[in-house]
């Protein structure tokens, strides 16, 4: 386990302090996204490029959606990306998952399939080895089956 | 009621009497044929044609495995009798359901597997929905991918296809709905976010991302029948069987897709 | 388990492969009732891990919110010839493991 610095705690502990101010409709747990980025990125400013989420605009369904999260960068040894995290506020637990890679990987780019409580913003966060943090975010419109299914 | 509009009812009420009293002699398929895939998002589509990512290919690899595997009290496995799935059951699924002459009933892919590991293997039969009859029945579909269905309606299956259609048009359930008022008279126009599809069998077992697994035909007939508020029958039943064969005369000529993947 | 991975036979020496892999796994959210209404509970693929020649190239960490039957796919270079091994473990403590021989040429 990675000591943690006084400033990521402080980090938290600030975002612990802001959970409950705003909490819109449909955003059920988008401060505690807010959090989970604030200890991936310690308080580090987080900058919007660079990251390309592709998920379909309509998903058929809610239990498998086609999710592709790419991050423009040279992938040597000295510059590659480190992490990429991704979030989905309406699920009941947010973070989705979180993929770890190297200069080895040569491509930053992975592809999955993920569930989607409902209608949402999904955001996917880049950590990349010069300190910098990078985001995208993607929304997409969840539909539902017609008919009721008990089997 | 406006007289108008108790008009257009009464009209409405009898035209339906009449479409039910009419399809009950006749038989009929869509004109023109359409696979299930045509009435999917591009997600779905994408998913069935690429084989690594369809999931029904992890029921296909365990299928594939279980073909090799001896079994029972005989220590037999299928390969033993039948060699390569490849080859020998290559068209299988395409003339399937078929009537079993020496039980006088008609028989599908899942039951013919059932039986084999019975009398064949003396093992356990699979039970429905199992991983491991899902994976055999997949397998074993797979091998006839791209064939198109030919179930000839013959002497033996003529009552069991009519049957089968009788079934077809009988209303059920709460809605009071036939399968026919959904996937014979309404198939391409929308029900909430979908487009009703024309309600074939060839990409069975299917990859349905509602059941986040892999399912029968048989699921399926009972995943409709629950949206309509009937009684569920249980897989492998007669009615189911008669219904299987009405679709697959019904569906005559479209080519074999499993592993399916859909909504 | 059933798993399935998919790594090309052979690449030359310096390429960037695709790596897929796909898990049988029902990744139960905690948050589906069984047929006696009660929660069926969580357990998931949680973590990942793909190791080429002994060095891990690649990690995943899953929640709830990846779908059943979780699948993968992630870029490596080609830099031996050897083995991509995958290890993955579910919240019940049931392991899965997969490998895959690549050749690697020029």
């Amino acid at each position: 386990m990675k000591k943690t610095s006084r400033r990521r705690f402080f980090a938290c502990l600030m975002a612990i302090a802001a959970w409950p101010t705003v909490r819109a409709y449909g955003q059920a747990s988008t401060e505690s996204v807010d959090a989970m980025v604030l200890m991936v990125t310690g308080g580090a400013k987080v900058q919007t490029g660079r990251v390309k989420l592709e998920l379909p605009p309509f998903a058929d369904n809610g239990n498998s959606v086609s999710l592709k999260v790419s991050v423009d960068s040279a992938m040597t040894a000295i510059d590659y990306v480190k992490s990429i995290h991704l979030y989905a506020a309406r699920n009941p637990r947010p973070n989705v998952a979180n993929f770890y890679l190297g200069p080895r990987a040569g491509r930053a780019q992975i592809s999955t399939r993920v569930r989607l409580g409902g209608s949402q913003r999904v955001l996917a966060l880049a950590a990349l080895s010069d300190g910098s943090f990078w985001s995208a975010t993607a929304d997409v419109v969840v539909t539902l089956s017609a008919c009721y299914d008990a089997t | 009621m406006t007289p108008r509009s108790l008009r257009d009812g009464l009209l409405a009420a009898a035209l339906a009497l009449i479409s039910v009293a009419g399809h009950a002699q006749n038989a009929a398929k869509p004109e023109p044929l359409k696979s299930g895939l045509e009435f999917t998002g591009p997600e779905v589509r994408e998913l069935q044609r690429d084989d690594f990512a369809n999931p029904g290919m992890l029921w296909i690899t365990r299928g594939e495995r279980l073909w090799q595997e001896p079994a029972g009290a005989a220590g037999k496995s299928c390969a033993g009798c039948h060699g390569e799935a490849k080859t020998s059951m290559q068209g299988v699924a395409a003339r399937y359901p078929q009537f079993d002459a020496a039980r006088a009933r008609l028989i599908n892919i899942e039951g013919r597997i059932r039986q084999c590991r019975e009398s064949r293997q003396q093992a356990e039969p699979f039970k429905y929905e199992s991983a491991e009859l899902l994976g055999l029945t997949a397998y074993v579909g797979q091998q006839s991918r791209g064939m198109p269905v030919n179930v000839p309606i013959d002497a033996q299956t003529r009552r069991h296809f009519e049957a089968g259609r009788d079934l077809y048009y009988r209303r059920m359930g709460q809605m009071n709905l036939s399968c026919a008022q959904c996937h014979q008279d309404n198939w391409g126009k929308k029900l909430g976010p979908e487009t009703i599809s024309q309600g074939h069998s060839v990409a069975y077992p299917i990859y349905r991302l509602e059941w986040q697994t892999m399912g029968s035909l048989h699921r399926r007939f009972r995943s409709c029948q629950s949206g309509v508020r009937a009684e569920l029958l249980p897989q492998g039943s007669p009615e189911f069987l008669d219904l299987e064969l009405y679709l697959a005369w019904r569906e005559g000529g479209l080519p074999i897709e499993t592993p399916g993947v859909r909504r | 388990m059933t798993a399935r991975i998919q790594v090309p036979a052979s690449a030359r020496r310096g390429e960037v492969i695709e790596i897929r892999i796909a898990i049988q796994h029902p990744m139960e959210t905690g948050f589906r009732l069984d047929d006696s209404g009660r929660a069926a509970p969580k357990n998931v693929v949680n973590a990942l891990v793909c190791r080429y020649n002994g060095v891990e190239v690649f990690r995943a960490e899953m929640g709830s919110g990846v779908a059943a039957n979780p699948f993968l796919s992630f870029f490596t270079v080609a830099d031996a010839s050897g083995e991509l091994v995958f290890d993955w473990v579910d919240d019940q403590g049931q392991t899965g493991s997969e490998r895959a021989a690549l050749t690697v040429t020029g």
